[in-house]
């Protein structure tokens, strides 16, 4: 029981942050009906971001709260401002063409960002300086939580619930629902429809690298193309919730959070060993593709890329 | 108010409008008959930028728009409840007329034009909190017409309003174009229901595979014989 609590907390912490990323993958899908390949890599870089912030400023010799809110800020503007211009030199010139010519673009995107990285910053892994302290508080039981899983979960919560409140309050949001039903009569209602999607890539962008930022508190090894694997996850996750659907997303990442870890704590019972973690997610991508292709909480069958 | 001069526009390598010349004027309602495929949404899509004329231009109150890309077309005053409503069906009623009010700012102007709209169409106050895609196809055309009034447009495009609607709904939706009209919005009207078209409106272009065949008097029109023969089954 104990293993269970303790896996299942671990689960949900990796899955707050696979439901992060999983959030700009469905976003840009709904509005676009584009696999952005390269927002994976995303997370890479507001984890890089936060790096440079914290270790610029000063905040990794002095850990402090304020340091934390000002790096994982910093980073989210950061990456908006990359996500922006990212849709705006690749995307959008090959918007009008066919699918696979947006899709390979993203593939190509994301290897770009990704070797871009591995240039600049060498492909050694760094280490993310510790902006809180972290302690650990024991449950019941012996399962325990550390500071930064506490920290995980609030700071997912918080910006999930100020995305809910952006897509379902503010104009912007509105217009954002309106594009990503129909474009041509969102254009008509004099909504500048570039715009609109800039700011979806820009919100998409932000919970990535806020995903980057929080990870690196929970395990603070970054390296260039820690992007991929939590990516490919992450896409899978908002593929099981449902590609385009928001809630979706978030549960899909829960999910595919908790499944990985529940292997690590019982795989090898059944016969599965623990170094098939990242297999799960693939296998669970198998499984949504043949019994439910538009996903857990998809109505209708989309359109596939 | 609105010029189309000798408009001709491509899909490919098709031509789905040749030589299009058509005039509308400040208060009129000048409709746009013919049958499916004729080029009628084509035109309108011209107009709205959807689509660019490979020859010629569209000019509104004497400044040419074909190169104006289509939000910007709105805050000049041309709205367009367009082909098959286009409503925002993830979205509510009221939000729907929220979008058509987008570029406003006047939060006390939108909400007056919102009991407008509800006064033109009582049953969408009635559907007011519900999501657009539920409602039937006449309740939708109502709220893409509420909708292209909710920026006070002094040129309304209308695509085909009466498709697929039941008779009682479709003269719902005539009687609410008169009332637009005596508001003083000027209408280009793009209609398969040729009688009914005729009937509420000044003048009327025929367009027939994507070249105007005809034009003149509504009245006139009705009563010429080719048009009896060809669009009002007589």
């Amino acid at each position: 029981m104990d293993t269970f609590v303790q896996q299942l907390i671990n689960g949900l912490t990796i899955g707050s942050i696979y439901a992060l990323i999983a959030l700009g993958y469905t976003m840009v899908y709904g509005i676009l009906r584009l696999i952005n390949f390269a927002h994976g890599d995303i997370y890479m870089v507001g984890a890089y971001a936060g790096f440079i912030l914290a270790t610029s400023l000063g905040f990794a010799a002095n850990p402090s709260a304020f340091g934390f809110v000002v790096t994982l800020v910093g980073a989210m503007a950061i990456a908006a401002g990359i996500g922006m211009a990212i849709e705006r030199f690749a995307y959008r010139p090959v918007r009008k063409f066919s699918k696979m010519t947006t899709l390979i673009t993203a593939i190509g995107m994301s290897l770009l960002i990704e070797y871009l990285f591995v240039f600049i910053f060498s492909g050694t892994p760094r280490s993310f300086p510790q902006l809180i302290t972290n302690d650990n508080y024991t449950l019941f039981g012996n399962a325990t939580i550390s500071t930064s899983q506490i920290l995980i979960f609030v700071v997912s919560i918080l910006l999930m619930i100020l995305l809910q409140y952006i897509i379902f309050y503010t104009k912007i949001g509105k217009a954002m629902r309106a594009v990503s039903f129909n474009l041509n009569s969102a254009k008509l209602m004099g909504i500048n429809t570039n715009f609109v999607i800039a700011f979806t890539f820009a919100l998409g962008s932000a919970l990535a690298a806020a995903g980057g930022v929080l990870t690196a508190q929970y395990n603070p090894k970054i390296e260039p193309l820690m992007g991929i694997i939590t990516g490919l996850k992450a896409f899978v996750a908002a593929v099981l919730g449902g590609i385009g659907n928001i809630p979706g997303a978030v549960l899909g990442g829960l999910l595919i959070g908790a499944a990985e870890t529940l292997v690590v704590g019982y795989g090898s019972a059944i016969g599965i060993p623990s170094t098939y973690r990242d297999a799960v997610a693939f296998a669970i991508l198998i499984l949504v593709l043949l019994v439910r292709p538009a996903g857990l909480l998809g109505s209708n069958v989309q359109e596939k890329v | 108010m609105l010029t189309l001069e000798n408009v001709s526009v491509n899909y490919g390598a098709i031509e789905a409008l040749t030589d299009i010349s058509l005039t509308v004027n400040q208060g009129e309602v000048v409709t746009l008959i013919g049958a499916n495929g004729a080029g009628k949404t084509t035109t309108l899509r011209t107009i709205t930028s959807l689509l660019e004329p490979r020859i010629g231009r569209v000019m509104f109150e004497g400044k040419e728009i074909s190169a104006i890309p289509t939000h910007k077309l709105l805050p000049m005053g041309i709205a367009m409840s367009p082909e098959g409503r286009g409503v925002f069906a993830n979205l509510t009623v009221r939000e729907n007329l929220e979008m058509g009010a987008y570029i406003r700012k006047d939060k006390k102007g939108i909400a007056d034009d919102m009991e407008r709209g509800f006064t033109l169409f009582p049953r969408l106050k009635e559907r007011e909190k519900q999501k657009a895609g539920t409602l039937s196809g006449g309740e939708q055309q109502m709220v893409a017409m509420a909708r292209a009034m909710m920026s006070r447009p002094r040129l309304l495009l209308l695509d085909e309003p009466s498709l697929g609607l039941a008779p009682l709904l479709v003269h719902t939706i005539f009687e609410a174009i008169d009332e637009i009209r005596a508001e003083g919005t000027t209408i280009l009207l793009v209609e398969q229901n040729a009688n009914a078209a005729l009937h509420h409106s000044d003048r009327a272009y025929v367009l027939e595979t994507g070249r105007i065949v005809m034009e003149g008097d509504s009245k006139q029109l009705a009563a010429d014989p080719r048009v009896k023969e060809a669009y009002l089954g007589e």
